[in-house]
């Protein structure tokens, strides 16, 4: 008895002895991060803690979510795709083109996730098997989806009406609709395929030392491939609920995505040098940045300072993450 | 000491101790690279059950027979027998699949990665059924405790990042990962370079130990008191072939100073 009574308050220590170390405050940056924005948005404004703007804040949040999981399997191996939200938007193109085509709701998801895949197999290509590099292979691809994109849309965007989307959008158990339990499902899956199986293991050996990794018998370029893959595959099932949202396929930039997905995995603590993996974070951040403009927004803070709210954030995580533990 | 242990033959391996007593035996090996002949029909042997050391100055040749023998290099010409088998390898993993493991000098471990998670790299246990199959963290992590603790006195926590480690427990973790797959061989590039005295004591107490579990070791050194110490037998390398082979109780660093440099004839 007396053992357990000792234990509880040493243990207490440890954990305040830990806040006053800054790398505490960098490798919990994101779920701090959010719970601090909660407490001051749920102070200023007396809606943002309603159920239902916590509903609709979930559901806003569920494409970034998966995209920022996409993301960070390519960062995890120290790579970065900026063409992720180009591939969306080339998913979602290909989703309205099809679906007006008389290609039926999942011949058209389907439609729409393989040629984000194509987007991500020529990053592959590039990357693993061309050794070009990842900053300038991703940028050249995101300039060359967005121009597919007007190209095959003609520019205009294609109006959808899918009831299938309209459930996917709308649907719910409780206040999680479905777009937020689609991204939780991606990323249980995602923890499940990083930190439980081979494949993960090998994605993060090539991240932490490409060497050392292909010297074990690991296949770098299987491993890259791969990663870029998942975030175009992962892109493509962002498509379909973009397309659910806006209820028609945009070809639209979508650059605040692709910002907002390098953002969320910065603000997760996942090391852009690679070989820290990290699932929960990248997703916790994206819901931060998602609360940051939802908050602003009840606030009536101009539109204007939104990016630069998000920016200050990002900018201020990264600062952070020097100080995590080695 | 048993009689053919003493007879130091005049030229490489003549073939008088009998062939079960070698491990490895390599025969007239030539390896090339353009215009640079590395390799000029070396020949060496490993004994089982003992310490091999290669010595011989930069650009004798130890690198690119090291290489030869692990399966990096694949030679032009010439013969590895392993345990009496005909074996010339394709790829490293050929090399290990016949038991011989190589520790290079970088180690190649991933820092951010841990202990148990370095030990199985490329080779993991899993369980489950095709794309359902998961890591099998329990039996990894108690595997490379018990190897790590049967071969190194000063052991790291198998869940530790191998960035925490210093550099003997580094180099422990990366000789236990070699000998712990059931491996015939397992070749050291200066396995101390970096050491301080301390930890080079421990990793010679590490290598010690490999050898009494049974293990031939080929122990590639510059370190001259080290050879002494932990090796039983000595080949010297000097431009491209294997000059001169010594037992170690029979020979002084003095000695192999001068065929190393050539100013003693093998």
């Amino acid at each position: 008895m007396t053992t357990t009574e000792q234990a509880r308050p040493s243990r207490l220590k440890a954990i305040t002895a830990e806040t006053k170390q800054l790398s505490f405050w960098a490798e919990n940056a994101a779920p701090i991060g959010l719970v601090v924005l909660v407490i001051v948005f749920s102070i200023l404004s007396p809606t943002f803690l309603t159920l239902g703007n916590i509903k609709a804040m979930l559901v806003a949040a569920a494409i970034l979510v998966i995209l920022a999981i996409g993301q960070a399997f390519v960062i995890t191996t120290g790579g970065i795709d900026l063409s992720i939200s180009a591939t969306m938007t080339f998913g979602a193109i290909g989703f309205g083109l099809a679906f007006s085509n008389g290609a039926g709701f999942w011949l058209s998801a389907l439609i729409a996730i393989v040629a984000a895949m194509l987007i991500g197999l020529i990053n592959g290509l590039l990357i693993a098997k061309g050794k070009v590099t990842d900053f300038i292979a991703t940028l050249g691809t995101l300039s060359v989806a967005t121009g597919l994109a007007l190209i095959v849309s003609n520019g205009k965007p294609i109006s959808v009406n899918s009831p299938e989307l309209l459930t996917l959008t709308s649907g719910s158990l409780g206040i999680f609709g479905y777009p937020i339990i689609l991204a939780a499902i991606i990323a249980v899956g995602a923890w499940f395929f990083m930190f439980r199986t081979r494949f993960g293991l090998h994605v993060q050996a090539v991240g932490g030392n490409e060497e050392s990794a292909v010297a074990n018998g690991i296949s770098a370029t299987k491993i890259r491939m791969a990663v870029y893959l998942i975030s175009a595959a992962l892109a493509g099932v962002a498509a379909l609920l973009l397309v659910a949202r806006v209820g028609a396929a945009e070809p639209a930039i979508n650059t605040q995505y692709l910002l907002n997905s390098i953002a969320a995995v910065v603000l997760g603590g996942v090391s852009l040098t690679g070989g820290k993996a990290k699932i929960v974070g990248p997703v916790i951040g994206a819901l931060l940045l998602t609360a940051l403009t939802n908050g602003l927004t009840l606030l009536g803070v101009s539109q204007f300072y939104q990016p630069l709210a998000v920016g200050l954030v990002v900018v201020l995580a990264a600062l952070l993450t020097r100080f995590q533990k080695k | 000491m048993t009689d053919n242990y003493n007879f130091v033959p005049a030229a490489p391996h003549t073939g008088t101790t009998p062939a079960r007593d070698f491990i490895l035996k390599a025969t007239d090996i030539k390896k090339s690279f353009g215009g640079v002949h590395a390799l000029k029909g070396a020949s060496m042997t490993m004994r089982r059950g003992e310490i091999t050391a290669l010595i011989g100055d930069n650009g004798a040749g130890k690198s690119t027979m090291v290489r030869c023998l692990s399966g990096i290099h694949r030679p032009d010409s010439g013969t590895i027998w392993l345990d009496g088998d005909d074996v010339t390898f394709e790829t490293p993993n050929a090399a290990r699949e016949r038991g011989i493991e190589t520790v290079h000098q970088n180690l190649a471990l991933v820092e951010d990665l841990s202990v148990w998670q370095n030990f199985f790299l490329g080779r993991e246990k899993t369980h489950g059924l095709g794309p359902f199959r998961t890591l099998d963290r329990k039996l990894m992590k108690s595997t490379a405790g018990d190897l790590l603790k049967n071969l190194a006195v000063n052991v790291p926590p198998v869940t530790s990042k191998v960035r925490r480690l210093s550099g003997g427990q580094r180099q422990a973790v990366a000789i236990a990962r070699a000998a712990g797959w059931g491996s015939k061989i397992v070749i050291m590039d200066e396995p101390t370079a970096a050491l301080g005295v301390q930890e080079t004591a421990r990793v010679e107490g590490v290598i010690n130990t490999l050898r009494d579990s049974g293990v031939a070791v080929l122990l590639i050194s510059h370190n001259f008191d080290q050879v002494m110490r932990l090796s039983d037998h000595v080949w010297v390398m000097r431009a491209g072939t294997a000059v001169a082979e010594r037992r170690t109780l029979e020979t002084d660093g003095d000695e192999l100073v001068s065929l190393i440099t050539g100013a003693k004839a093998a």
